[in-house]
C-alpha cells in the first residue's frame, strides 16, 4: 500500500477537492431552495426577500449592510472577514480533531464534550489565578494548556473504554459529552467565575479580560479593523501544520493510521493497537481543548455555563469541517474558514432579512449528509476519467477483508470503505 | 408517590417508545444514530398541525362543550401526523444507508445537524421566535385526562389507582405502552418480525431465503422512524407544554442508551426506560418528591446536588457498558451496507 502512496494520493486528492466542492454546491442548492419555498410561502418575504436572502447566502461575507434606498450593498468588509477568522479558530481545531481521529478510524463525536471540558478548564485557570502576582502572558499559557489538558484527559475516557473493553466508541463519546455538559454546568453553578457585577449577565462567565488575560492580538486587528480577530488563528494553523507532520511525514502518524485501516493486521505487524487507539483519542481530545481555549481565551467572548441542556455547535460542526475535508489536516483549515463564512452570512441574514441563521445549519447538514456517501460521488467524478479495469474488484475485495474484524465497532466502518475508495 | 409514578412514566413513555425504534432499526442492520434528529422533527410536526388545526378551529366547538372524546381523537391525529413525518424523514437516512450504501453513523449524523437547523428555521420564520407553541390555551386544558371526565367533583378521590394512572395523565402515554406491546410481539411472534431480526444478524442468509434485505431495512428504518417521531411529539406534549423548541433535550441519544442498556430486547428496554426515567424525574424535581408522604422531602434533605442526578442515567449507560460490554448482544450485522456480491 504504501509504494503506491503518492501517485494514488496525488489523484484522490483532486477527487477529495471536486468531492468536497460538488458537496458545497449541492448544499448551496439545497439551502437556496429552501430560501425559495419559504420566502414565496411567506407575505412579508416576497420575490424580493427571496432575491436578498440568495444573493446574502452565497456572498454574505461581502455585505457591507443596506443603503439609504434599502438595496443590499456589497464590498470590502473588514469585521466580517476578520470575525470569520476568530470564529475559525475553533472549528478549525475541532475540526482537526474530528479529523484525526477519523484517519485512525475512530469517529470523534465527543468533540462538543472535550470541548466544553476544555472551555471550562481554561475559563477555571485563567480567571482564578491572580494577575497580581503571575505575569498575564503566563497565566495565559498555563490557562491555554490547562485547557488542552482538560480535553485531552476527557478524550481518554472514550479511547480507554474503546481500546480495553471494545465499546463502540460512537457511544461512548455521546455519553461522555452529556456528563461533560452536566459536569461543566455543576462546576460553575454557585461559583465565583460567574458575572455578577454586570447586571443580567450571571448566566455567564466572565470575559478572561476582567482578569486582565487576552490572547495577543499580532497586529492582525490593524489588518481587519473592527474585528475580534487576535493571534489564535495563527495558533490553529501552526497546529494544523503540525499535524499534518505528525500524520504524514512520523512513525506515530503512520502507526495510528495503521490502527485505524485494520486493528487487527496493525497489531500483527507489532503495534501497540491498544495505546494508539488512546492516543489518537487523546491527540483528538487535546486538539478540541485547544479549540476552546482558543476560543475563550481571546478576552471577547462570554461562555453561558448552563449548558447542561445543550452542547456546543462549535464540536458538531467540527464534523463537517473534517468531513468536508477528506480528513485532511492542512484543507481543515480551508473548510473551517469556509464554515466560519457560513456563519457570518447566517448572521447577515438574520440582521439584513426576515430570514435567520439557521438556513447555514441546513446548509451544512446537508454537506455532512453528502460527504456520509462520498465514496458515490467520488466513483461519480471518476466516472468521467478512464476507468481501470483491475481496480474495480480490488475496492470490494478490501473491505470485505475488513468487514468481519470490524462488526464489534461498527462505526469503524467509515474509514474502512473510504479506504476502499482509494483503490477504486 | 402518585406524583412519582406520574413524573416516571411522563419520561419513561418517550424513551421506551424511541428505544423500541432504536431497535427496529438496528434489528433490521441499520445504526440510527438520527433518533434524536427525528425526535425534534417528530416534536415540530405534531405541534404545527396541533397549531394549524387551532387555527382553523375545527375543535373550538368541541373544547368549549368539554367533549374530551373528540379532543382525545385531536391528539391522536397529531401523533399520527408526527409519525407520518418522522417516517418520511427517516427516508433520507434509510435511502443514504441502503442504496447508497453510506456510512451510517455518519448519515445519521447530518440527519440531527439538520432537524434542528431546518426545524429552528421554519419555527423563527412561522412563529418569529425560537419556540413553537399551541395556537391557544395549554396541553394541560386541552389533552389531560381528567377525573371530571368520568363524573368525579372538584373533591371526589379517584383512589391510589385512579389517581394515578387515570387522573392528570394524557392518553398519548397508553397509546404508547399500546404501540410497544404490539409491536413488540410483531417482531418477535410473526413472520415479518423474524424476517427483520434475521436481516440484522446475517443479511446474505436472509438473502439465500429470498427475503429482500434491502426492503426489510427499509421497514425497520422507516418503522423507526415513525415511532422515534410520535415519541419527539409525545415528549413535547408531556413534558414541554406542547411546544417545539429544536431541541428535545438529548432524548434521542438517551434513547439509544436505553437500547443497549436493554440489550436490544423489548422487555429489558421497558425496564431500563423506567430507571432511566425515574432518574430523569428525580433530576428534574427532586426537591418536590416526598416518598413516603410525611412532607419530608428526602432527597432535598440529603443535599446531593441535582447535577449529579441529571449525570446519572449517562454515567451508569457508561459503566454498565463498561461491564455487560463482553456480553452485549448487538446485531451482528449492523452498521454494515448490505453488498448483494459480498459472502
Amino acid at each position: 500500500m504504501k509504494q503506491k502512496g503518492p501517485t494514488l494520493l496525488s489523484k484522490d486528492g483532486t477527487k477529495s477537492v471536486l468531492a468536497a466542492l460538488l458537496s458545497i454546491l449541492i448544499g448551496l442548492l439545497v439551502g437556496g431552495v429552501i430560501i425559495v419555498i419559504t420566502g414565496l410561502a411567506t407575505p412579508t418575504l416576497g420575490i424580493s426577500g427571496v432575491w436578498d436572502g440568495i444573493r446574502l447566502v452565497l456572498l454574505g461575507i461581502f455585505s457591507t449592510g443596506r443603503d439609504a434606498a434599502g438595496a443590499l450593498t456589497f464590498g470590502f468588509n473588514s469585521t466580517n472577514l476578520g470575525n470569520m477568522l476568530f470564529r475559525a479558530t475553533p472549528l478549525i481545531l475541532t475540526g482537526l480533531s474530528v479529523a484525526v481521529a477519523y484517519k485512525t478510524g475512530l469517529f470523534n463525536i465527543g468533540a462538543p464534550g472535550q470541548y466544553l471540558m476544555g472551555t471550562a478548564a481554561s475559563l477555571m485557570l485563567a480567571l482564578g489565578i491572580p494577575t497580581e502576582t503571575v505575569p498575564a502572558a503566563l497565566v495565559w499559557v498555563i490557562a491555554f494548556l490547562g485547557g488542552i489538558l482538560a480535553g485531552t484527559l476527557w478524550g481518554c475516557i472514550p479511547g480507554l473504554v474503546k481500546a480495553f473493553l471494545n465499546i463502540n466508541e460512537v457511544l461512548a463519546c455521546i455519553m461522555t459529552n452529556w456528563i461533560a455538559a452536566n459536569l461543566v454546568t455543576w462546576m460553575f453553578d454557585g461559583s465565583n467565575f460567574r458575572n455578577l457585577v454586570e447586571n443580567t449577565k450571571s448566566g455567564y462567565i466572565y470575559k478572561t479580560t476582567y482578569n486582565g488575560v487576552a490572547t495577543a492580538k499580532l497586529g492582525l486587528d490593524k489588518i481587519f479593523p473592527g474585528s475580534q480577530v487576535n493571534g489564535g488563528i495563527i495558533i490553529a494553523i501552526v497546529i494544523a501544520i503540525l499535524m499534518y507532520i505528525l500524520m504524514s511525514k512520523t512513525t506515530l502518524g503512520y502507526q495510528l493510521k495503521a490502527c485505524g485501516a485494520n486493528r487487527h493486521a496493525a497489531r500483527y505487524a507489532g503495534i501497540a493497537d491498544k495505546r494508539n487507539i488512546v492516543l489518537s483519542m487523546a491527540i483528538a481530545g487535546g486538539l478540541s481543548g485547544a479549540g476552546a481555549a482558543l476560543y475563550y481565551l481571546s478576552g471577547n467572548t462570554e461562555f453561558f455555563w448552563s449548558t447542561y441542556q445543550t452542547l456546543p455547535a462549535t464540536g458538531f460542526n467540527g464534523i463537517p469541517v473534517a468531513l468536508l475535508a477528506s480528513s485532511h489536516p492542512i484543507g481543515v483549515i480551508f473548510t473551517g474558514c469556509f464554515m466560519s463564512m457560513l456563519d457570518i452570512v447566517g448572521l447577515q441574514l438574520t440582521n439584513l432579512t426576515a430570514y435567520n441563521e439557521y438556513i447555514t445549519d441546513v446548509i451544512i447538514a446537508t454537506i455532512v449528509y453528502l460527504s456520509a456517501f462520498s465514496l458515490v460521488i467520488k466513483m461519480l467524478i471518476s466516472g468521467h476519467g478512464k476507468r481501470k479495469n483491475a481496480a474495480a474488484p480490488a475496492a470490494p475485495a478490501e473491505k470485505k477483508a475488513a468487514a468481519p474484524e470490524e462488526k464489534s465497532a461498527s462505526a469503524g466502518e467509515g474509514p474502512q470503505s473510504a479506504k476502499g475508495g482509494n483503490e477504486a | 408517590m402518585t406524583f412519582l409514578i406520574q413524573q416516571t412514566l411522563i419520561y419513561a413513555i418517550p424513551l421506551m417508545i424511541v428505544a423500541l425504534a432504536g431497535v427496529f432499526a438496528e434489528r433490521s442492520g441499520i445504526i440510527n444514530l438520527a433518533l434524536e434528529g427525528i425526535m425534534i422533527f417528530g416534536a415540530f410536526v405534531g405541534v404545527l398541525f396541533v397549531n394549524i388545526v387551532q387555527q382553523m378551529g375545527t375543535f373550538d366547538a368541541a373544547k368549549a362543550d368539554g367533549n374530551w372524546v373528540a379532543l382525545q381523537g385531536f391528539m391522536l391525529l397529531a401523533m399520527l401526523a408526527a409519525a407520518v413525518m418522522g417516517a418520511v424523514f427517516s427516508l433520507l437516512l434509510s435511502f443514504a444507508s441502503v442504496n447508497l450504501k453510506a456510512d451510517q453513523t455518519i448519515g445519521g449524523t447530518a440527519l440531527n445537524l439538520l432537524a434542528p437547523a431546518l426545524v429552528l428555521f421554519l419555527i423563527r420564520i412561522i412563529a418569529n421566535q425560537n419556540t413553537l407553541q399551541m395556537y391557544t390555551g395549554d396541553a394541560a386544558s386541552w389533552f389531560m385526562i381528567k377525573k371530571s371526565f368520568f363524573g368525579y367533583g372538584r373533591s371526589d378521590e379517584m383512589g391510589f389507582l385512579g389517581s394515578t394512572f387515570v387522573d392528570k395523565t394524557y392518553l398519548a402515554t397508553y397509546v404508547c405502552i399500546l404501540l410497544f406491546v404490539i409491536l413488540s410481539i410483531i417482531l418477535y411472534k410473526t413472520r415479518f418480525g423474524l424476517r427483520l431480526r434475521s436481516c440484522g444478524e446475517n443479511p446474505q442468509a436472509a438473502d439465500s431465503l429470498g427475503i429482500n434485505v434491502y426492503r426489510m431495512r427499509y421497514a425497520g428504518t422507516t418503522i423507526s422512524g415513525a415511532l422515534a417521531g410520535m415519541g419527539g411529539f409525545v415528549y413535547a406534549l408531556t413534558t414541554a407544554n406542547c411546544a417545539s423548541t429544536g431541541d428535545v433535550a438529548g432524548f434521542g441519544f438517551l434513547a439509544l442508551a436505553v437500547m443497549i442498556f436493554g440489550n436490544w430486547k423489548p422487555l429489558n428496554i421497558a425496564g431500563s426506560a423506567l430507571i432511566f426515567g425515574l432518574f430523569k424525574c428525580i433530576a428534574a424535581s427532586y426537591s418536590s418528591i416526598d416518598i413516603n408522604g410525611d412532607g419530608i422531602f428526602l432527597l432535598k434533605e440529603i443535599g446531593i446536588s441535582p447535577h449529579f442526578y441529571r449525570m446519572l442515567p449517562y454515567l451508569i449507560t457508561l459503566v454498565v457498558l463498561a461491564f455487560t460490554s463482553k456480553k452485549s448482544r448487538a446485531p451482528k450485522a449492523e452498521g454494515i451496507p448490505y453488498d448483494k456480491g459480498q459472502r
